[in-house]
């Protein structure tokens, strides 16, 4: 018996369609709104200011150790929300699905995308799904967007980042990326990779509760082009200069082991769990206590600070006392070997 | 990790740093050959703190800034004909050859695979039976190890849709041809650490003995890089003038007999064109007529161009160490590592991408 | 070039006499492990040993006895530069 897959007809809008829905995307996602398959959601009485986001998601591999294309897709989206201060309220989910694609394992990802929704109390409220014949589209690609409050007083932004800031790390540098890397064909490692997939929003209301008032000036999550290509937009955005320190940097010893073998920096690798966390210098410890005393961000470090100097330029200090300039990502990062 | 934290290890650097300051007691030039040892003496800063007089120039040991544009352009021609896989090293990706890059003709449909090691690029050939996998080699004593090894493993297999196209290089005669100029001042070599581990340190000694250069066979960690700055400017100081290793953990005096043996079975000296220094007799290698079948310039019809190298591009004078990326016109405004016009900008150890990512002024 | 780093062999196989046996080993650093091939390297390794892998290659077998006489001439070298130099 061949296993079931995703057939052209289940993108027709017809009964194919709707079984579809019915049988998989409802059996998981279950929320009322969701369930009334109008053609968008109403939502009901919401109080003032509103922060809105989408990103769409396309891996490779779709599952990987530590998460998948599911997981991303939810914490993704809410991490962004999060990073402007904002409290996620509901999520939007677009399907495309290449013809072929094993429905097992679109019924995989559709029960982790569930759990990420429930984990984190943001239900998907409205929905699509197209299907293109094979090979026009790579198993699936999804798209989210999110809405979430943000409180009248909250201003978060990166332009908002002052001389004597600190930057704070919430964990360690490249572990999603590398984990993605190392499980292509031709540059496969083995050992303990694990993508850092996680949402963030339940640190940054815990940051925004126990800081004063206005004392976090900045939040962003380096995802790609990982914590230099972030790091220099802050420096852009805020006319200052950053200066961190390479000693200060958190990485996992085996993702430092697998960038050592393959030619590749933490600094640049995407990360899928992190926030940087600009905030005042004199709250600096007490943010980075409160961090380290969350899940996530317990591996928390004060990497550095804002400083005058040439606007938009972040330096690194060596631990031999040297220094050097940290530029942003030029396209992809690449394995090199010579 | 074991046998790197060690050497990383700022306690330790430090007092090194100081004991450079006090080595240096005239002005010298010393030229990093290679392309590792540049990249990792901008990643620790050192630039930043070297001692007034010394001055570091880099040479032409980064085996992707010195493919020359017409075997660039072959690789990509043999990218583009139908049926074939070609498989490179990630550095390869976006080097521009005349026209155009692997990256530009993978946007074209071109089936381009990045791989660790030859070996993967051998059993994707096992994998994929229907097409004609060739891996293009670049690369010095360090690689072609590796490569000879594959080539053995794919005859044994009886892989015979696997070939190699060699641009293989020797790191020797490029430096005399070099030293030959009587423009390059240099006094000193920070000799090639893993290029060593095959030819051996004692390799050097012509270069130390003919041309009376300080050469220190070196590692790649801070203190094995300022260890060796100390050594180099202690033998100009004294002028007792020989070859040292302070890489002993991975280099041996004699080199690696078993890997030498290897190359030698596979392979054999040709002349080879470099790019920025032009053709330099035997300073290639080529797969032996015994082997041709595992030789993509034998299987396919290759024709190998005259390239042009690009107006106002001064790679040549920056591999030679006669100029340092800054003098260069397009350095950073034309030429940038978003769009690379010379060799130097596109590898990431590339003496231009260096400057580019680590060197500007702070 | 040449990039190159050690790791620790946890496994031989192969027959160092025998080219068309697999002469394999899997390597570890800090908790990721990658199998290669030891065709080219100069001396066999045994499980302990430190390699220098490039390329999927051993090109060398680590000499304990170097390393460590290296690091103590490395670590001489910086306790006896005098106080007063120290930054």
């Amino acid at each position: 018996m061949s296993e079931k897959t995703v057939l052209l007809d289940h993108g027709s809008g017809g009964l194919a369609s709707q079984q579809l829905i019915s049988d998989l995307f409802l059996k998981y996602l279950d929320s009322p709104i969701l369930r009334s398959l109008e053609d968008s959601a109403i939502l009901d009485n919401q109080p003032g200011r509103l922060a809105f986001t989408t990103d769409s998601y396309v891996v490779d591999p779709l599952f990987f150790p530590g998460g998948d294309i599911g997981k991303l897709a939810v914490h993704g989206t809410i991490n962004d929300l999060a990073m402007r201060g904002a409290r996620p309220l509901c999520l939007s989910l677009g399907l495309i699905l290449e013809e072929g694609f094993p429905l097992a394992d679109l019924e995989k990802v559709i029960i982790s995308i569930a759990e990420a929704c429930n984990e984190t109390g943001t239900p998907i409220v409205t929905g699509d799904t197209k299907v293109v014949p094979r090979g026009k589209a790579d198993k699936v690609f999804i798209n989210t967007s999110g809405i979430g409050h943000v409180d009248e007083d909250i201003d978060i932004s990166s332009k908002n980042a002052k001389e004597g800031d600190a930057i704070i790390l919430s964990g360690t540098m490249g572990d999603h990326g590398i984990t993605i890397m190392t499980r292509r064909a031709g540059i496969s490692v083995q050992g303990n990779l694990l993508s850092d997939t996680m949402p963030l929003h339940r640190l940054v209301a815990i940051l925004l509760k126990e800081l004063p008032h206005g004392s976090i000036h900045s939040l962003r999550d380096p995802t790609r082009g990982g914590v230099a290509s972030t790091l220099n937009e802050v420096a852009e955005n805020s006319g200052l200069c950053i200066e961190i320190s390479d000693e200060a940097l958190p990485v996992r010893p085996e993702v430092n082991a697998a960038c050592e073998l393959l030619g590749l920096e933490p600094l640049y690798l995407a990360n899928e769990g992190k926030c940087l966390v600009v905030v005042s210098g004199n709250q600096a410890d007490k943010a980075l206590e409160v961090m380290r005393s969350t899940p996530e961000g317990k591996e928390a470090a004060i990497i550095g600070h804002l400083i005058a100097g040439k606007a938009g330029r972040v330096i690194i200090n060596t631990p031999v006392g040297g220094a050097r300039v940290v530029m942003p990502l030029h396209g992809m990062p690449l394995p090199r070997i010579c | 990790m074991k046998y790197v934290d060690e050497y990383r290890d700022s306690t330790l650097a430090k007092p090194l740093v100081d004991e450079l300051q006090r080595a240096v007691t005239k002005p010298l030039r010393v030229m990093e050959v290679c392309g590792s040892h540049t990249m990792a003496i901008f990643r620790n800063g050192l630039r930043t703190i070297l001692p007034e007089g010394m001055e570091l120039v880099s040479g032409p040991g980064c085996p992707v800034c010195v493919t020359s544009a017409s075997h660039m352009d072959a690789f990509i021609a043999m990218a583009d004909q139908p049926g074939v896989r070609v498989t490179i090293f990630g550095d390869l990706f976006r080097v521009p050859g005349t026209h155009t890059s692997l990256a530009i003709a993978s946007s074209r449909g071109a089936k381009v695979d990045i791989v660790y090691s030859p070996m993967d690029a051998l059993d994707l050939a096992e994998k994929n039976p229907g097409e004609l996998v060739i891996f293009l080699g670049v690369g010095f004593e360090t690689t072609t190890p590796g490569i000879a090894a594959t080539i053995l493993a794919a005859k044994n297999r009886n892989i015979s849709n696997f070939v190699v196209f060699s641009t293989q290089k020797l790191m020797p005669p490029p430096m005399i041809a070099l030293l030959s100029d009587p423009a390059l001042k240099i006094d000193g070599l920070l000799c090639p650490g893993h290029v060593s581990s095959i030819i051996g340190a004692g390799a050097w000694e012509p270069l130390a003995k003919d041309y009376n250069l300080a050469c220190v066979v070196g590692g790649f960690e801070t203190a094995d890089l300022l260890k060796s700055l100390i050594l180099l400017a202690k033998q100009v100081g004294s002028e007792e003038i020989k070859v040292e290793n302070v890489y002993p953990r991975a280099v041996a005096w004699e080199g690696n007999a078993r890997a030498c043996k290897m190359v030698d079975e596979i392979f054999k000296p040709t002349d080879m064109d470099w790019r920025g220094l032009g053709n330099i007799p035997l300073s290639g290698l080529k797969i032996r007529s015994k082997y041709s079948s595992f030789d993509a310039e034998q299987r396919l019809d290759i024709d190998l161009p005259k390239a042009e190298e690009p107006k106002g591009c001064m790679c040549g004078e920056i591999l030679k160490g006669l100029s340092t990326p800054n003098e260069c016109p397009l350095f950073d405004t034309r030429c940038t590592p978003a769009n690379p016009i010379g060799p130097c900008m596109v590898s990431s150890e590339g003496t231009c991408a260096a400057y580019h990512k680590y060197g500007r002024d702070l | 070039m040449c990039l190159a780093i050690p790791m620790r062999v946890t496994k031989v196989q192969g027959d160092p006499d025998d080219f068309l046996s697999n002469q394999i080993a899997t390597v570890d650093a800090d908790g990721i492990s990658k199998e290669i091939r030891l065709d080219i390297i100069d001396h066999w390794p045994a499980v302990g040993d430190y390699v220098i892998i490039h390329a999927g290659f051993a090109i060398h077998s680590l000499i304990e006895e170097e390393a460590l006489k290296n690091i103590s001439l490395l670590r001489e070298l910086a306790e006896n530069t005098p106080e007063e130099l120290l930054s």
